[in-house]
């Protein structure tokens, strides 16, 4: 039996130096991008996997392509000794 | 170069040293590239790569939560990390990294890609203090935002530059009292010039910040149990504070590379436009190359003087360029020549870069004006166009960034609706500098965190 690994949690990043301002990701994912002030994004890198499909929407209406999202499934890498 | 041997520099063992932003991004280029060897990076911090910029925005103001900030991997890179494990040596010519608990890496390429920090306020000045903090790390942010929220009766701020603006910003939405000193005579001005800075000053003001300008702080002051309590500044004010945040730069982390026979020191690693790393002779070493803040390599736009970028975009872009190269023959290499870019989110603006202001001798504003909540200035150095800043104006730099590549002459013949009816540039008011005069060194753009930002990274 095959079992499936499982999907690696939904990462993202905003290259704000190519962001405009548009806001279609807040139209397509309001619950991850927002502004603060009136031209500045904030987003949360890591909203949890129950938003996948809003954020892939944003990162596909970008028109300026800024949105990265995680392709990776390694997981995280951890400090030597587990961390502190 | 043979077929064969640029095969053989798509394997073997590379090392990176720095697992932020840029070792992250160069190790998965390496991969992009057809790197099949052995792949390890080395990181000082305990963390995944997480990224710096919010930190002193969103993170610092309690929107975002720190174990939110880890960057997203965009493929697997089947590397071993070493996590919370610094690098102490470098043997150039046996090619191996020291590291911190005294293992030694042998490699066949390198890739430093160390960094910046903060730097630190002297300890016989105070700066051991509890209460004194920088911000660079997740657990700087986490400490500084523990200390905020425990309700300080004012924050000092030491440095009006991109971090310290970020900070006082986050402190003034969390309603927290905030003094700024900065040495010069506006926020700003080492990296946009005086002009700009003036500008800037209104919007600290606006939101009620105590801006001490041409103002030091002479000692840092704390109680028999090492709390710091009190700060002197040079204006004679002795100011109760608990709280005091050091953002007057940064610094390369390039200590460990003493003795390695690299051209290294506080300023960076001195690299060639290939990012081959610079050997104390002045001439490039083959086989160690050098990507992001702690980089130092000319730049064709910027002749005469050596760029080191804090910036998140050149992290990025340094990095994949330093992966072809480190994959390829002398004969495929190319130059890592990007138009810098960075970007500010401070007292609610959205402030962007293009090209290098910090070299300019005259600026101009071109759409909007200084004292409106948007505007653009272009800055020009003997005539050419050399940089643009734009405050809430995210969609216009792209015009501009195309003007300063193709050298473009300074004022800019633009046309905007929203502009001036004539350009009138004036001299743009770097400190330290007579006016149309010469770079007396090399030029360090802050980041959005920076440092990264500022940018930092």
């Amino acid at each position: 039996m095959i079992t499936q690994p499982p999907p690696q949690p939904l990462r993202l990043v905003v290259d704000l130096n190519r962001c405009q301002s548009y806001g279609q990701c807040v139209y397509a994912a309001p619950t991850v991008f927002r502004f603060h002030g009136e031209e500045s994004l904030e987003y949360d890198y890591a909203p949890g996997d129950g938003v996948r499909r809003e954020v892939e929407r944003a990162a596909a209406a970008c028109p300026v392509q800024a949105i990265t999202l995680s392709g990776a499934t390694e997981p995280a890498p951890v400090a030597c000794g587990g961390g502190r | 170069m043979t077929a064969a041997g640029a095969a053989g520099l798509r394997t073997g063992r590379v090392v990176v040293v720095g697992a932020s932003l840029a070792g992250l991004r160069a190790a998965e280029a390496l991969r992009d590239e057809g790197f099949t060897g052995e792949l390890t990076l080395i990181g000082d911090e305990p963390h995944e790569p997480y990224d710096r910029p919010p930190l002193s925005k969103a993170v610092l103001s309690g929107r975002l939560d720190s174990d939110h900030i880890a960057l997203p991997r965009v493929r697997d890179i089947g590397a071993r990390w070493l996590l919370g494990t610094p690098a102490t040596g470098l043997d150039v010519p046996g090619r191996r990294v020291e590291l911190a608990d005294g293992r030694s890496l042998g490699y066949d390429r390198l890739l430093i890609a160390t960094g910046t920090r903060a730097r630190r306020w002297p300890v016989q000045a105070g700066g051991g203090l509890e209460g004194v903090h920088v911000l660079r790390t997740r657990e700087d942010a986490e400490r500084l935002r523990g200390a905020l929220a425990a309700g300080p009766r004012r924050v000092l701020v030491v440095g009006a530059g991109f971090t310290g603006g970020e900070v006082a910003s986050s402190c003034r939405e969390l309603g927290i009292p905030v003094t700024v000193t900065q040495r010069s005579a506006a926020p700003l001005a080492g990296a946009l010039g005086g002009v700009l800075g003036r500008a800037a000053a209104e919007w600290y003001r606006e939101v009620g910040v105590d801006l001490r300008l041409n103002t030091t702080v002479q000692a840092l002051e704390g109680d028999a149990c090492g709390r710091l309590r009190r700060a002197v500044l040079s204006d004679g004010t002795a100011m109760p504070v608990e709280v005091a945040v050091i953002a007057t730069g940064a610094v390369a982390n390039t200590e460990w590379l003493a003795g390695s026979g690299l051209a290294a020191d506080h300023r960076g690693v001195v690299s060639e436009g290939d990012c081959r790393a610079v050997a104390g002779s002045g001439r490039p070493v083959e086989d160690v190359f050098v990507a992001g803040d702690v980089a130092r390599w000319p730049h064709p736009l910027y002749p005469g003087q050596l760029l080191r970028l804090d910036h998140w975009d050149n992290a990025v872009a340094q990095a994949r360029t330093a992966a072809y190269n480190l994959t390829r023959g002398p004969d495929e290499r190319r130059d890592h020549q990007p138009l810098p870019a960075f970007w500010s989110q401070q007292f609610g603006r959205y402030l962007k870069s293009v090209g290098v202001p910090a070299v300019a001798d005259r600026v101009v504003v071109t759409q909007g004006a200084l004292d409106q909540r948007q505007f653009v200035a272009a800055y020009g150095l003997k005539g050419r166009l050399v940089g643009v800043v734009s405050v809430d104006s995210p969609r216009v730099l792209d015009g501009y960034a195309a003007l300063i590549e193709a050298r473009a002459p300074f004022p800019p013949r633009l046309g905007a609706t929203d502009g001036p009816d004539r350009l009138e540039p004036v001299d743009a008011g770097f400190p330290g500098r007579a006016a149309g005069g010469p770079q007396e060194h090399d030029i360090r753009t802050p980041s959005a965190l920076a440092p990264a930002q500022t940018a930092h990274r």
